[in-house]
């Protein structure tokens, strides 16, 4: 059975590379080993990767040497372990696997690592002493083997001395995990503070005192999702503006949500925090290295929990001061946009792509949503009658309390909020011909009133209470900041 | 220990007014008071949810065996996940545990039946209408619960489906039965022993399962709180968990977590009991260390009261609170190792065979430890950073509760079918079932402590290329065990159809007063009480 499931594996494996996965086997794998060195290789063809545990226990040899520090032991079996489950299947498919902890790009992400490899090796060792005697009587101490059972049953000093070794190791491990633990916790002295505010499913970034804020979301295509076309080598790692940082400066990160509790986290910075409605964490990092790094939500919030991920592009402070300086004239930019004269085929088209990167993961692409948790707009009263204008003006930028709909007041830009349902209104079949501008809307966060473009007077539609303040609902005051 | 017993009238139905048979047809099931019948009933039942749980999990390892979605949308997917959990935890194991405690507890101690035989009744029936309702949501407008089986709060209130609602209902019955449950196996055990049947003479499994429903007694009305504040939330206004009206979503995982934390527990310590009986039995000496057994089980269950906020490291408790709760779960590894050593140690210089059951219970040594190792990794707060919430603690869980609860669960079965139905179980067959389970659940969970360390989050529906051959083996893992559970039901059936007849003593070295009693046991059992020296 055994030997019939790897064989299926195998061949599933050669079907997929063959057709579904071709970027793989033109990526350059990374290969870690010991403590902390890196080696990129180019990846094995083929034919030659037939000979999987072979061409592993080479790449190996070449770095022998770290296999002497107790870091080294400890990947090494880890690999080890790693290959036994994998035994007979090729190199290249080794070398693709990542099977241990990263070891990050700060301080506190490599004490992390080091605790759980020191704990590791314990816990290793212990395996190793225990299943030893149990294995060896096992072997050994058989009736088939002639053995005859020793009825002892009892002895004070060894029971005494197992309770108090494993009680003296578990002391020594609590100490250096501790002290790390302090270090996490300490966010005092940040120069940077970046308040991450977490959606469904997307992440919000504020440059606070900078006056800079903008929205991350999913990049990777449906097409890519659904596979119709090929996933590209960061599928669903990928977004479309990353949190851009500054190496070597200490940030604070305050870390909150919109709606339902979410985790931010990047593995390379070992931060996890859960992002929680109401209530504010706090989280600090200090990067080491610029670069790109990936990481993805880390806690159940929703259909789209799998596809929200998080990418923080990594960049020295003169680079970052930059990139600021670029990031606050563009929203000078897009505010001016607020009082341009828009035309239809103009909204149109920014309004379609607002909607499929904002509203489509809910009310789907075609507009035909999921119902009944999430309506269709394709038809529906609120998009296609006159007189539901202001309620559907309302509805995107306040949101419905209790449901999934969020306020987009905050998020989008009132082109956007204008775009959008001025697209709503005019796709899928709905063509009203209704055409609403940023201007009706920047007057509707402001009085709570829709004026119609062409017509003088707002008497047909009545008066209503002012909407509640645009604000998504967060009490940050609660978190005792 | 021995036992005096008089059975021989019982197997002459008719003879004494009170000693008759079971009642014919259907209603002998559904009126039944007898603790034979209901602990069937209990097992069938688990056994269905089990296969139940496990279809659930099938489609959740077929969309995950590889990257992209093919077979369900992500929505799907969650309730997927959430059932799965749901009935494994309330459905599978529990009541297999309960089913166990009811067809053995008596005969262990001597005792005629349970203590409360109606109420008894009562709490197997209430588990199917529970069971139904549960699954029913899965049809409701909106579908069934999606917040996975931990339900956080506010992804369980505010932004739960419509069906949730019966979703607590559910898991009110549920909480209500398992408490009758163990009200009555304390009761049992404390009152029914037969004489000379002292506290410390008890079998191992009796003196977890009376751990464990005190366990089960502390901790279900707080589940049933939990519940109940989310029903307040969703349905008159309140904001137990919305920051929004001054309440706290945290304020529901710590809730959450005083009780799923010694449920953990629930699901483990009867497992060592059984454990602990088959080890002695197929190794032919003594448990080593009988009391210290006895004392490490306390104190895990004491323990498992202080320890709920590990699950919980990185929602932002304090300094102290982490340092707390980090001390607290470390220590809970000394009985533990105890336990293992002690194990170990039951085995060492004995005159071992390796008959199914035993096969099973080693398994479960080795395989729990392993779990336990990485609960000790996970249980270091700092790295929990990077560990929380990924593979590696579905790695970890699945390895204590696979090996931990489901092999225990069939070690029993294999090791007390011969006492139920007086037939041998095919050995070939058996172990064919074992090799194939434990291949095919390390083929199925071992990859994941690979995938979860390199990054991957747990419960989500698709996942990044890096990850996609450790999700593949362990998909092909998960449909080798699957499948071999219908073995499991063959073999089982085939016993009790036939097969060898059982002796009194089914396996030579095993001790206990259930194996004083004919095989199949007759109907009603120790109407006197035994005398046990």
């Amino acid at each position: 059975m055994m030997q019939h499931a790897l064989a299926l594996f195998l061949l599933i494996k050669a079907a997929m590379s063959g057709k579904d996965r071709p970027p793989r086997m033109l990526q350059v794998a990374r290969f870690r080993y010991g403590s902390g060195c890196r080696t990129n290789r180019s990846l094995l063809s083929w034919p030659e990767s037939s000979r999987g545990l072979v061409s592993f226990a080479r790449l190996n040899f070449s770095k022998r040497l770290s296999f002497m520090t107790p870091k080294g032991i400890g990947k090494t079996f880890l690999w080890f372990l790693a290959s036994l489950s994998a035994f007979l299947i090729p190199a290249r498919v080794l070398a693709d696997w990542e099977v241990n902890m990263t070891e990050g790009v700060t301080a506190v992400s490599r004490s992390i690592y080091d605790l759980h490899m020191t704990i590791f090796i314990i816990c290793v060792v212990i395996g190793v002493l225990v299943f030893g005697v149990m294995f060896y009587s096992i072997l050994m101490h058989r009736k088939s083997r002639g053995a005859k059972p020793h009825p002892f049953h009892e002895s004070t000093l060894v029971e005494i001395l197992w309770t108090t070794i494993p009680f003296l190791i578990l002391v020594g491990m609590a100490i250096p995990a501790t002290k790390t633990l302090i270090d996490i916790y300490d966010t005092s002295e940040a120069e940077i503070d970046i308040k991450i505010t977490g959606y469904q499913w997307k992440w919000q970034y504020e440059y606070l005192g900078e006056e800079v804020s903008f929205f991350s979301n999913l990049q990777t295509a449906p097409e890519q999702i659904y596979n119709v076309r090929s996933k590209d080598p960061n599928y669903l790692l990928e977004v479309d503006e990353p949190l851009v940082l500054p190496t070597g400066k200490k940030i604070r990160f305050l870390v909150t949500a919109a709606d339902v509790i979410h985790s931010w986290w990047v593995p390379a910075f070992a931060v996890k925090r859960d992002a929680i409605p109401g209530f504010i964490n706090e989280a600090w990092t200090k990067i080491e290295r610029p670069g790109i790094y990936r990481g993805q939500c880390a806690e159940l919030c929703g259909k789209d929990h799998g596809f929200m991920p998080i990418v923080v592009d990594a960049r020295t402070p003169e680079d970052y001061a930059k990139w600021l300086d670029e990031k606050k004239e563009a929203a000078a930019k897009e505010r001016e946009l607020t009082t341009k004269d828009w035309t239809m085929a103009e909204l149109m088209e920014r309004g379609k792509k607002t909607y499929e990167r904002v509203c489509a993961a809910c009310h789907q692409v075609n507009g035909e949503g999921m119902p009944p948790i999430f309506p269709a707009l394709k038809g529906s009263k609120m998009a296609i009658e006159k007189d539901q204008i202001k309620a559907h003006i309302d509805i995107v930028v306040n949101g419905k309390k209790g449901t999934a709909m969020q306020a987009f007041a905050a998020q989008l830009s009132e082109v956007d909020l204008a775009a959008v349902i001025t697209y709503e209104r005019n796709a899928w079949g709905n063509n009203t011909g209704d055409l609403i501008t940023p201007k009706q809307i920047l007057e509707y966060k402001k009085t709570g009133e829709y004026k119609a473009a062409d017509t003088e007077s707002s008497d047909k539609s009545p008066v209503v209470s002012k909407p509640t303040v645009n604000e998504p609902a967060i009490n940050t005051h609660q978190a005792g900041l | 220990m021995t036992a005096v017993t008089d059975t021989s009238s019982n197997e002459k139905p008719n003879e004494h007014h009170d000693h008759h048979g079971p009642a014919k047809g259907l209603m002998r099931w559904v009126l039944t008071t007898n603790h034979k019948d209901i602990g069937t009933m209990y097992l069938w039942f688990s056994f269905i949810m089990f296969l139940t749980g496990g279809a659930m999990a099938m489609v959740i390892r077929a969309e995950l065996f590889q990257p992209g979605m093919q077979i369900v949308d992500p929505g799907f997917f969650n309730q997927m996940t959430t059932m799965h959990g749901l009935i494994m935890v309330f459905g599978a194991v529990m009541p297999a545990f309960v089913g166990l405690a009811n067809w053995m507890i008596p005969l262990m101690i001597g005792a005629p039946d349970m203590a409360l035989p109606r109420m008894n009744n009562w709490s197997f029936w209430i588990l199917p209408f529970a069971a139904v309702m549960l699954v029913s949501t899965l049809f409701m407008e909106g579908g069934g619960p999606n917040f996975g089986w931990t339900f956080y709060a506010p992804l369980s209130t505010t932004y739960a489906p419509p069906s949730t609602t019966f979703f607590i209902f559910a898991i009110h019955m549920l909480g209500i039965s398992s408490i009758m449950g163990a009200i009555n196996i304390i009761a049992t055990i404390l009152n029914l022993r037969a004489p000379g049947m002292t506290m410390m003479k008890m079998p191992l499994f009796v003196w977890t399962w009376l751990i464990t429903a005190y366990l089960l007694i502390a901790v279900m009305p707080v589940l049933a709180g939990a519940v109940t504040m989310m029903l307040m939330d969703i349905h008159f206004g309140t904001s137990f968990f919305n920051a929004g009206g001054g309440g706290d979503p945290v304020l529901f995982q710590h809730i959450f977590w005083f009780f799923g934390h010694p449920e953990v527990y629930i699901m483990i310590l009867p497992s060592f009991g059984i454990v602990s009986a088959i080890l002695p039995t197929f190794a032919r000496k003594p448990l080593f260390g009988y009391t210290s057994m006895v004392y490490a089980t306390a104190s895990i269950a004491f323990l498992s009261f202080i320890v709920w906020a590990h699950h919980m490291f990185t929602v932002g408790i304090p300094l102290v609170g982490e340092l707390f709760f980090m001390y607290a779960t470390l220590l809970i590894a000394v009985p533990t190792g105890v336990k293992v050593f002690n194990w170990v140690t039951t085995m060492f210089r004995g005159a071992m065979t390796f008959e199914t059951p035993m096969l099973f219970s080693i398994a479960f040594v080795v395989l729990f430890t392993i779990g336990g190792f990485s609960g000790l990794m996970l249980a270091i707060a700092p790295a929990d950073f990077q560990y929380h919430d990924t593979y590696f603690v579905v790695a970890h869980f699945h390895y204590v509760l696979v090996p931990g609860a489901i092999f225990a669960i069939f070690a029993a079965v294999y090791y007390w079918l011969p006492k139920w139905t007086g037939h041998m179980y095919d050995e070939t067959l058996g172990k064919t079932h074992f090799w194939m389970s434990f291949i095919g659940m390390n083929l199925t969970f071992f990859p994941m402590h690979f995938i979860g360390l390199a990054g991957m989050p747990r419960r989500i529906p698709d996942y990044a290329l890096q990850f996609a051959d450790f999700n593949m083996m362990a998909s092909i893992g998960g449909f080798m065990f699957g499948t071999t559970q219908l073995l499991f039901l063959f073999i089982v059936i085939k016993c009790i159809r036939g097969g060898e007849k059982a002796k009194a003593e089914s396996w030579e070295g095993a001790e206990g007063l259930e194996w004083s009693l004919p095989s199949p046991t007759p109907y009603h059992t120790f109407t006197t009480p035994p005398d046990v020296k």
